[in-house]
């Protein structure tokens, strides 16, 4: 087995495109659950949103990538409307359901053979619909630190990427310490409290799952713009669901959790994954084979998902005393 | 993407024939050896001639044309994999491909005795063409099947939702599991599936009923784990149990030995399978028992009582824990009849539990989440509508209808037909 | 609001040309209620038909277990959504009105159960009682410099309050840590932020221990002092008698009696409604009654 090669991948995998998208994902979950308690579990319409506004605008509708992500962003805000409207009066468990349901409705609709000439059905848009992205690219090739390298475009993706997530957490930052996040928080802990002291919670609530669905969108952004394609089954729930593993993993109501999570769980991922392939292709577990490996990470996530909501709800480097006065 | 559970005799003619001609051998064909044979009509039973079908690998191409009466046979020249596709353009006017698509893979293998045949995309109960005037009576009957069905695991999502407060994420994945406890025993250990299906169903009510609440969900509760946290939790166990089973069990669909595939009987003008008519009878008897029982046995009234109030029912000398050990255990039992019943209508395959437990969802929140008769209500409303629906949208977005109606409910009655206001905020 | 203070004789004086009988007339209103209804299932929890609060006195809503005191709180307060009828505050219809309207309008309540938000701090708890907050606005939160300013003075003023409830050096603290007593006395001193023109107390001496009641008295009628009307629901007969004007009595959901505190116990209507059902409940139980079980 190749140790150096798998730790090289794996190295490289936690800071690069993947870890970037999902810590995207992540923080605009920190805000919806970690700082206000909103149970999104469907973050990943909003990287659809994202994915297929850039992709759709310029390859279907011949608009420029810059239009694109206008249209984007302001095509999230509107999902942001539609999902909270009906359910933020509501227990938390209606947002849930509502939110998964609507994540698989939009992949549904733009995998759709009636929608196939805007959104390409089970094949999705494939194209150069982020040629005005890369023509700004300055690196003449690509970057290496030590044994992470990077393709002259992903140096590009991963450089702005990186941007805009300490963008992104800049801005959790600033929030999270002002009087707005006071009552996020708030509204967290107890809703009804809020309420009675005259502050409109469904607003915040409102404005909270704005806030943290453009930050999927971005997400999705950079998803699509790293492959310049977007398939509808790429956008399957589970998405959503890893990037609360991740939320979990670094901490949830902590600015930093979700690029602690993400760098975390991607090495973890990768390296896990490799591990498997390289001790099955060299016959060490003959009741395996290769094709199980994409599962058996995944089973892993699962179980680490549970494991964090059982015995660390705080996050691995969390705080227990914060912890044992919510009862969450 | 969702699969229709629910057979649709005439549509099944196309694969259907595919099934009898490898099972019964060439004699029942004109074919020299193994290969498909099929005929092709429209939902109204009427043959469609001139319709061209291939099957091909990447060596191999043969094609063939259906006669007067919708027939084709095709030869399969060796071995391997094909893909089976209906050339849309000849197709006449105003008929069209519904979902998943024109294709359907098929395997033919070397075995002792001959080429056999297996399907890798087996949905010989999914309906491949389609014609946008089907009949109403046909879409009712067809969407009331299915509601029964789903009625079964809502059935359990509302009765552990009542008493426990949890939105169990992870219910869909007991109707995987249930599925394919039946199929192990049934296609790994070749038990018949008089006896498979009733071990199986007992398997799941004791393992992911019982034990799942005694050894995952009791600690959590004692624990005072909040709701929020077990919703998670639930999570985890769905992505934990989906991908499980498609490490152990694989990507592609699987069939049960048995009642893969029947010829449809003709109703009054309404095309039904008897093995959908003999599993509806079930549904039935079971739902019906069910109810009974909740009205009328003294847990099944307790039941009731520690729904509408768990502290009140404690107070009073309920064991609330033995009631949701029970309320569990049948969850569990019911949603993998449900899975059971799938199967064999269809087929089983690793994903079909997340996809129906948003139209679980959907049914229990038209119904009113936490009631036992909105469960009902809400499942054949939404197998009803689900299917009707298809007059108006494509086939393929039946099920956005489900979550459609579900989102408007909320809007406007968010405690569903049966729901109580007090629930809900 | 203004600075007017009550004087507990004056107060006195109102309620002596008032009617001791149910929905008697009140010279100055800021309550008024009429035909208030709210069903569970076939129990009807609240049936008022005629109810006006005093303005600036110390009135208590009293009654055995089940009366549906909570409930008729729950729905003045925009917290629970009632079969029929019309209330108004300060003239004002507020039968429709949301709960956070309600409160920057000056209508404050507190709950039976407190609310004291365990993961925030003893004094951002107290913080954000307070109104006219610039960091609240999203936009202007990204901007330390616009809302500074305003948060000093809600910090002093939150500091301020909560010293006259003794939680001072408790600041820093979460508001989880609390003694049940400290988290009754926060989330006063919160609902006390707002500056409210009325404010309504659940149960405000429910779990909280003897030697902390004197105080808590003290505070309720510090605010009257400043101004502010107070309702309250109350289980404890001592507190009633020490510190309301005026006392409504409801049983099975009607207002059965009202009057001032030394009198209205005499009432026969009062006496069987209490003895009739759960009058050794009532003395000893330390608060937690049915009648709010049936709102959650």
């Amino acid at each position: 087995m190749d140790i150096v090669f798998v730790l090289e991948q794996a190295l490289t995998q936690s800071i690069g495109i993947q870890a970037i998208i999902y810590c995207l994902a992540a923080a605009g979950l920190n805000i919806q659950f970690g700082y206000t308690g909103l149970l999104n579990f469907g973050q990943v319409a909003f990287m659809i949103v994202g994915g297929y506004s850039i992709a759709a605008t310029v390859l279907s509708f011949g608009g420029s990538f810059w239009t694109a992500l206008v249209v984007g962003i302001i095509s999230s805000l509107i999902l942001s409307l539609i999902l909270g409207l009906p359910t933020l009066r509501l227990r938390a468990d209606y947002l849930a359901i509502v939110t998964i349901a609507t994540s698989e409705i939009l992949r549904l609709v733009v995998r759709s053979v009636a929608l196939r000439e805007w959104f390409g059905g089970v094949n999705g848009l494939n194209g150069k619909f982020a040629a005005q992205f890369y023509a700004l690219n300055p690196y003449q090739s690509g970057i290496g630190i030590g044994p992470i390298n990077f393709s002259q475009n992903d140096s590009w993706v991963v450089t702005i990427g990186w941007i805009l997530v300490a963008i992104v957490i800049l801005i959790t930052f600033l929030l999270t310490r002002s009087p707005w996040g006071r009552i996020l928080k708030g509204i967290r802990e107890d809703e009804e409290a809020i309420r009675s002291l005259g502050k409109s919670v469904y607003w915040y609530k409102m404005q909270a799952l704005m806030l943290g669905g453009v930050m999927g969108t971005l997400a999705g952004f950079i998803f699509a713009i790293a492959s310049q394609s977007v398939q509808p089954d790429s956008y399957v729930p589970d998405v959503t669901f890893f990037a609360y593993t991740i939320l979990l993993l670094g901490g949830a109501a902590r600015v930093f959790g979700p690029v602690v999570g993400s760098i975390i769980f991607w090495f973890l991922l990768v390296f896990i994954g490799q591990t498997l392939d390289q001790t099955i292709s060299a016959g060490y577990i003959p009741f395996l084979t290769s094709t199980q490996v994409g599962p058996i990470r995944f089973i892993f996530v699962g179980i680490g998902l549970m494991c964090l909501i059982i015995f660390r709800p705080q996050g691995i480097f969390g705080d227990r005393k914060e912890l044992a006065l919510g009862g969450r | 993407m969702f699969k229709r559970s629910v057979s649709r005799g005439l549509f099944t003619s196309f694969l259907l024939s595919i099934f009898l001609t490898v099972f019964m051998g060439a004699q029942a064909s004109a074919l020299e050896g193994p290969g498909i044979t099929g005929k092709i009509s429209d939902p109204s039973g009427k043959p469609l001639s001139g319709v061209s079908i291939t099957l091909a690998n990447d060596e191999n191409s043969v094609t063939g044309v259906t006669d007067q009466n919708g027939q084709f046979e095709i030869a399969a020249p060796t071995a391997g994999k094909y893909l089976v596709t209906i050339d849309v353009s000849s197709l006449p006017e105003g008929i069209s491909i519904a979902d998943p698509g024109p294709q359907r893979e098929i395997v033919f293998i070397q075995g002792p005795k001959g080429l056999i045949f297996k399907t890798q995309v087996g949905t010989s109960a999914d309906q491949i063409i389609e014609k946008r005037d089907s009949k109403v009576p046909q879409l009712i009957v067809d969407g009331l099947l299915f509601g029964l069905t789903i009625a079964l695991g809502a059935m359990g999502l509302n009765l552990i939702f009542g008493t426990t407060g949890l939105t169990n994420f992870s219910h869909g994945e007991l109707l995987t599991f249930g599925a394919f406890t039946a199929w192990t025993l049934n296609y790994l250990v070749g038990l018949n599936m008089l006896l498979a299906v009733p071990l199986s169903l007992m398997m799941s009510a004791f393992l992911w009923g019982w034990v799942q609440n005694r050894y995952l969900w009791k600690p959590l509760r004692r624990r005072g784990t909040g709701l929020m946290g077990m919703m998670i939790v639930s999570i985890g166990l769905a992505l934990t149990l989906r991908y499980t089973a498609l490490a152990t069990f694989g990507g592609s669909p699987r069939n049960y030995n048995q009642y893969a595939a029947q010829p449809g009987l003709n109703i009054f003008g309404v095309a039904v399978t008897p093995k959908a008519i003999i599993l509806a009878v079930i549904e039935i008897v079971v739902l019906a028992i069910v109810l009974y029982w909740l009205k009328n046995s003294k847990i099944g009234k307790a039941t009731r009582a520690v729904r509408d109030n768990p502290d009140l029912a404690s107070a009073t000398g309920i064991d609330v824990e033995r009631v949701i050990s029970y309320v569990w255990t049948l969850g569990a039992f019911l949603a993998a009849l449900a899975g059971i019943t799938i199967g064999i209508n269809q087929d089983v395959s690793w994903r079909m539990g997340q996809i129906l437990l948003l139209i679980m969802f959907a049914s229990v929140t038209l119904g009113g989440l936490g009631t036992i008769y909105g469960a009902l209500i809400g499942s054949l409303t939404i197998g009803v509508l689900i299917q009707v629906s298809t007059l108006v949208i494509p086939t393929e977005l039946k099920t956005v209808s489900a979550l459609f109606v579900m989102i408007l409910m909320l809007l406007f009655r968010p405690q569903g037909i049966l729901g109580k206001r007090e629930r809900v905020g | 609001m203004d600075a007017k203070t009550f004087d507990i004789d004056e107060v006195q004086n109102i309620f002596k040309n008032v009617e001791q009988k149910p929905g008697s007339k009140k010279p100055d209103p800021i309550i008024l209620a009429k035909k208030v209804v709210r069903k569970f299932g076939g129990l009807t929890a609240v049936d008022v038909d005629h109810l006006e609060i005093q303005r600036g006195s110390i009135t208590a809503l009293i009654g055995p277990n089940g009366a549906g005191k909570s409930t008729f709180f729950n729905l003045l307060t925009s917290f629970d959504q009632a079969d029929g009828g019309k209330w108004f505050f300060n003239k004002e219809d507020i039968t429709k009105i949301s709960p956070n309207k309600l409160a920057q309008k000056g209508l404050v309540r507190t709950f039976q159960l407190t609310k004291a938000l365990s993961r925030l701090s003893v004094l951002d708890n107290a913080r954000l009682g307070a109104k006219n907050q610039i960091g609240e606005s999203l936009f202007a939160a990204l901007f330390k410099p616009l809302w500074i300013k305003r948060e000093l003075e809600v910090t002093k003023q939150a500091e301020d309050t909560l010293a006259q409830f003794n939680l001072l050096e408790k600041k820093s603290d979460f508001a989880g840590s609390l003694s049940g007593g400290q988290r009754k006395l926060l989330e006063m001193a919160r609902a006390l932020m707002l500056k409210p023109e009325m404010i309504m107390l659940d149960e405000p001496m429910a779990g909280v221990n003897p030697a902390l009641k004197q105080s808590l008295l003290g505070h309720i009628k510090n605010i009257r002092k400043k101004g502010t009307t107070v309702l309250f629901v109350e289980h404890d007969m001592d507190m009633v008698h020490d510190i309301s004007d005026w006392v409504i009595v409801m049983a099975q959901g009607k207002i059965i009696a009202e009057g001032p505190p030394s009198l209205v116990m005499k009432n026969s209507d009062v006496i069987d409604a209490y003895l009739g059902s759960h009058h050794k409940t009532f003395l000893t139980e330390d608060g937690k009654s049915l009648a709010t079980d049936e709102t959650q």
